[in-house]
């Protein structure tokens, strides 16, 4: 059979099984059916639920202005899909071409989509992580129980970790009126992701209102009364927090486990993938068979030097997903690369946060409009005299201009002047970022294609 | 056809019914340096980028050329720029305190709650229209409408609101440019219409301020946000602004509105059955006919590349919406009037900080007002076409609508 007609055979009744039903799942599904695809799908998920959203758990559901069980992620047409649902993968047979399923069940497949995602890395010491009023914030289930927890009004809510989402998390316990407390290892919230500058800003911001915010501590154990119910936090600095709520906020760790043995090329950092969602397989070869979306996908990006990147980012997932979906069931020259800008947003303490690009590998910043002393602005980060990201608190009208700029590699810093330049933004200064070698939690981009540590290879290309 | 000419012949009355061959003639050379001046662009995403480019300003007073307001000495009486003249962060300020009387995220509810109001104004229009023979959709529907709901919101007693056509009709002419023409005395005349609205304003504000109530006006007088309150010429310059675009603007997409579903019954006899086809069909009317056809106030700060041209530092830029949103390299088969049209971001409100901010009320009140007028008119059906237009080359639209219809259905 030819390599086309395996292509046409595929779309008229192939078997496509998407593992991971949560928003790259839904919609590469959407882009199946939309592009064609008449064949079986299957669509299997770890949680009971069909897909829905998560940006409103930390935000709306928290503050009780949604409800969880209203999340669900609207459908743009049928899928006409066999779900599997509250059942996770546990295993993948790269060569019979099945997925293993924890109830015991195989399916088999001729392609396969991996949207597993990430989960919320839970508090490293069990007996603690499982005391009642320990959390963790990524799953609906999540969101319910601690929106309940929160209702109930707890004396003081301790947050460990000052990234976007243990941030969302203590403005809307503040915009409830609860007295809460947030620990960071970093010297300011959101160094991860934007830097030491900006982290700044967002310090100022969180203790404005009314945050008790502690920086360059570390929490050390988690304290317990006789009845297992958490009471009190100890940090680092051997100051204790007394607590009856407490949300670990530590970044992600993404699902790979159970593609452990497989033989994929799969790890802690996800599942690296060429920039047509093609999956590696562990020895560094394209598979034709098996794509990757979302979260969980790490694939090399070239306006950002080829870094392998995985982007917790929502329009990631969708964009990824349909490139996916698109290349599934497409012959190779009619493939499209996923080449999408990472862009993310956030809403905390009543001010946007938008950023596109990626600020995490800048070196320098330039405030290019607005201020940061009245928490409005727009601040660009350069990397190696270029244009790498830029973020915008609560100026986001903007960020298209900045993301054109980007996209051009455009000089850094931007040699012209603009509305609403301030003195501040004369000269770029030192985005300050942590040191690469620790890591922080929460970054919202990942370079995963290496690690400070590993040895680098440089390729000269000839002239 | 010389290229200089192109501007003079879109500012030229006799295109006004139909300026979308010139639009197109102009689309051919994106970024058009006219022999009057002005820097034109025409194509959709030349526009979307400057309208995102804070190198672009709305302030005249970085136009290096004649005109503006920076070259005309203003007696101490006048107002002051309203928001949409203005850069930020003076601009955000403004707007930012406007809206919080007006939208989201503190009065997200204020547009979607005058519904059933919208709705009773738009009934009582439709049942006194009178001789169904000869109608003029402009003076007996299109114009009053968005009047007494601009008043109503911002708080303006019904029986004032026949004051205002006046100065309305001086205020929006000084949009319209005539290249060539010495703005001196028409500036003046435009000062002076301001002026006296702002006066008359005045009165209204003072009566805010003793006995406040639940409108706009009032909220901006006593409004207190993080950014304090706005000062007595503030409001003025704002209400004045908001006043003339609830005026102007929303006339035209109702009146055009109403002449493309006649010529295009088959659209019109589907609003008649689907009500819920009005909220995608007032966008398609948005990028097909939109009222606001072209921007003429912006000025660069620095040198700008677009398309292999450099706009220098000071040029006057018009930004020409309406043939952005016919632009054959962003919609496919653009001069197709498609109510169904999948993918329609099109540039009928603008982008980017300036963006429409009363979008929200005029969509609400064009669907609203042809959702009404397609149900209740009996075989509505035009008695000119073209109809006569305004004289305005910026705010597009007819004069009047002269149409007939069989009746008037309950």
């Amino acid at each position: 059979m030819t390599g086309d007609g395996y292509v046409e055979w595929l779309k008229r009744e192939g078997r496509i099984v998407i593992v991971g039903a949560s928003l790259a799942g839904l919609r590469a599904a959407e882009t199946l059916r939309e592009e064609g695809f008449a064949g079986s799908l299957t669509m299997i998920g770890d949680e009971p639920y069909e897909p829905y959203d998560r940006p409103p758990l930390s935000k709306q559901v928290l503050l009780g202005k949604a409800s969880a069980e209203h999340t669900a992620l609207p459908r743009r047409r049928a899928i006409d899909a066999r779900w599997r649902l509250g059942v996770a993968a546990t295993g993948l047979d790269m060569a019979a071409r099945r997925v293993r399923l924890a109830d015991g069940d195989e399916v088999e497949y001729d392609r396969l989509l991996i949207a597993t995602g990430v989960r919320a890395r839970p508090w490293p010491r069990k007996e603690e992580a499982e005391l009642d009023g320990v959390f963790v914030l990524r799953t609906r289930d999540d969101a319910v129980e601690l929106h309940r927890r929160l209702a109930g009004g707890p004396r003081r809510v301790f947050v460990i970790g000052a990234g976007f989402t243990g941030s969302e998390i203590a403005s809307a316990c503040r915009e409830q009126g609860l007295p809460v407390t947030v620990a960071e290892r970093a010297a300011a919230p959101l160094v991860g992701p934007l830097g030491g500058v900006i982290g700044e800003v967002a310090a100022r911001m969180q203790r404005e209102h009314g945050v008790d915010l502690r920086c360059g501590v570390m929490v050390t154990r988690l304290e317990g009364d006789s009845t297992g119910r958490v009471r009190a936090a100890h940090l680092s600095d051997d100051a204790k927090v007394e607590a009856d709520v407490v949300v670990v906020s530590l970044g992600a760790t993404r699902n790979t486990e159970w593609l452990a043995g497989s033989d994929l090329g799969a790890g802690p950092r996800g599942i690296a993938c060429d920039a047509g969602c093609r999956a590696f397989d562990f020895r560094g070869i394209v598979t034709d068979d098996i794509y990757v979306a979302g979260d969980v996908a790490r694939s090399p990006h070239p306006l950002f030097g080829y870094q392998f990147l995985s982007l917790e980012h929502w329009g990631n997932a969708v964009t990824q997903a349909e490139v996916a979906a698109h290349n599934m069931i497409s012959v190779s020259v009619d493939r499209r690369p996923h080449m999408w800008v990472p862009a993310f947003w956030s809403s905390q303490f009543g001010v946007n946060i938008k950023s596109v690009g990626v600020p995490s590998m800048g070196e320098e910043l330039l405030v290019a409009q607005g201020s940061l002393a009245e928490g409005r602005f727009t601040a660009v980060y350069g990397y190696q005299n270029r244009v790498i990201g830029a973020v915008a608190f609560d100026q986001s009208r903007w960020l298209q201009f900045y993301q054109h700029l980007i996209e051009t590699t455009a000089p850094f810093p931007p040699p012209f002047p603009t509305v609403d330049r301030r003195p501040e933004g004369r000269h770029p200064v030192p985005a300050d970022f942590p040191d690469p070698s620790v890591p922080t939690h929460g970054p919202t981009v990942t370079l995963s294609g290496y690690s400070p540590a590993d040895r680098r290879l440089t390729f000269t290309p000839g002239r | 056809m010389t290229q200089a000419s192109l501007l003079r012949q879109i500012t030229d009355y006799a295109n006004r019914a139909d300026p979308y061959p010139l639009y197109k003639e102009l689309r051919r050379t994106p970024v058009l340096r006219d022999e009057d001046g002005p820097y034109l662009v025409s194509t959709y995403w030349e526009i979307q980028s400057l309208l995102h480019d804070p190198r672009t300003s709305s302030d005249a007073r970085n136009l290096a050329t004649t005109g503006g307001y920076g070259a005309t000495p203003l007696e101490e009486t006048s107002l002051p720029p309203s928001f949409i003249r203005l850069d930020p962060p003076e601009h955000d300020r403004l707007r930012r305190m406007a809206m919080r009387s007006f939208g989201p995220p503190h009065t997200p509810r204020r547009i979607h709650d005058m519904r059933d109001a919208l709705h009773a104004i738009v009934t009582d229009l439709i049942d006194g229209l009178g001789n169904t023979d000869r109608i003029d959709l402009v003076e007996q529907f299109s114009y009053p409408f968005p009047v007494t709901v601009i008043c109503r919101l911002l708080g303006v007693p019904r029986e004032d609101e026949a004051h205002f056509r006046t100065w309305a009709d001086i205020i929006a002419a000084s949009l319209d440019p005539v290249p060539g023409e010495d703005p001196t005395e028409r500036d003046r005349t435009t000062q002076q219409a301001r002026n006296e609205l702002g006066m008359y304003l005045a009165g209204l504000v003072e009566e805010r301020r003793r006995k406040p109530g639940e409108d706009m006006l009032s909220e901006l007088v006593t409004g207190k946000g993080p950014d304090g309150t706005m000062t007595t010429m503030e409001v003025l310059s704002t209400s004045v602004l908001l006043l003339i675009a609830g005026h102007e603007t929303t006339v035209n997409l109702i009146t055009n509105g109403m002449l493309t579903l006649m010529r295009h019954p088959e659209v019109l006899q589907r609003l008649r059955n689907e009500p819920g086809l009005a909220v995608p069909l007032v966008e398609e009317l948005l990028r097909y006919e939109p009222p606001v056809q072209l921007i003429p106030q912006r000025t660069t700060i620095a040198d700008i590349e677009v398309s292999g041209v450099t706009i220098p530092k000071g040029a006057s830029l018009w930004l020409v919406l309406a043939s952005g949103n016919r632009d054959p390299e962003r919609f496919t088969d653009p001069d197709r009037f498609d109510p169904d049209r999948k993918d329609i971001q099109h540039l009928g409100f603008g982008s980017g900080i300036h963006a429409c901010f009363g979008a929200p009320l005029a969509r609400l009140e064009a669907q609203i007002a042809l959702t009404e007028l397609a149900r209740r008119l009996d075989n509505p059906r035009l008695l000119e076409d073209p109809p006569p237009y305004r004289q305005s080359a910026v705010l597009r639209g007819p004069r009047h609508l002269h149409f007939a219809c069989d009746g008037i259905r309950p």
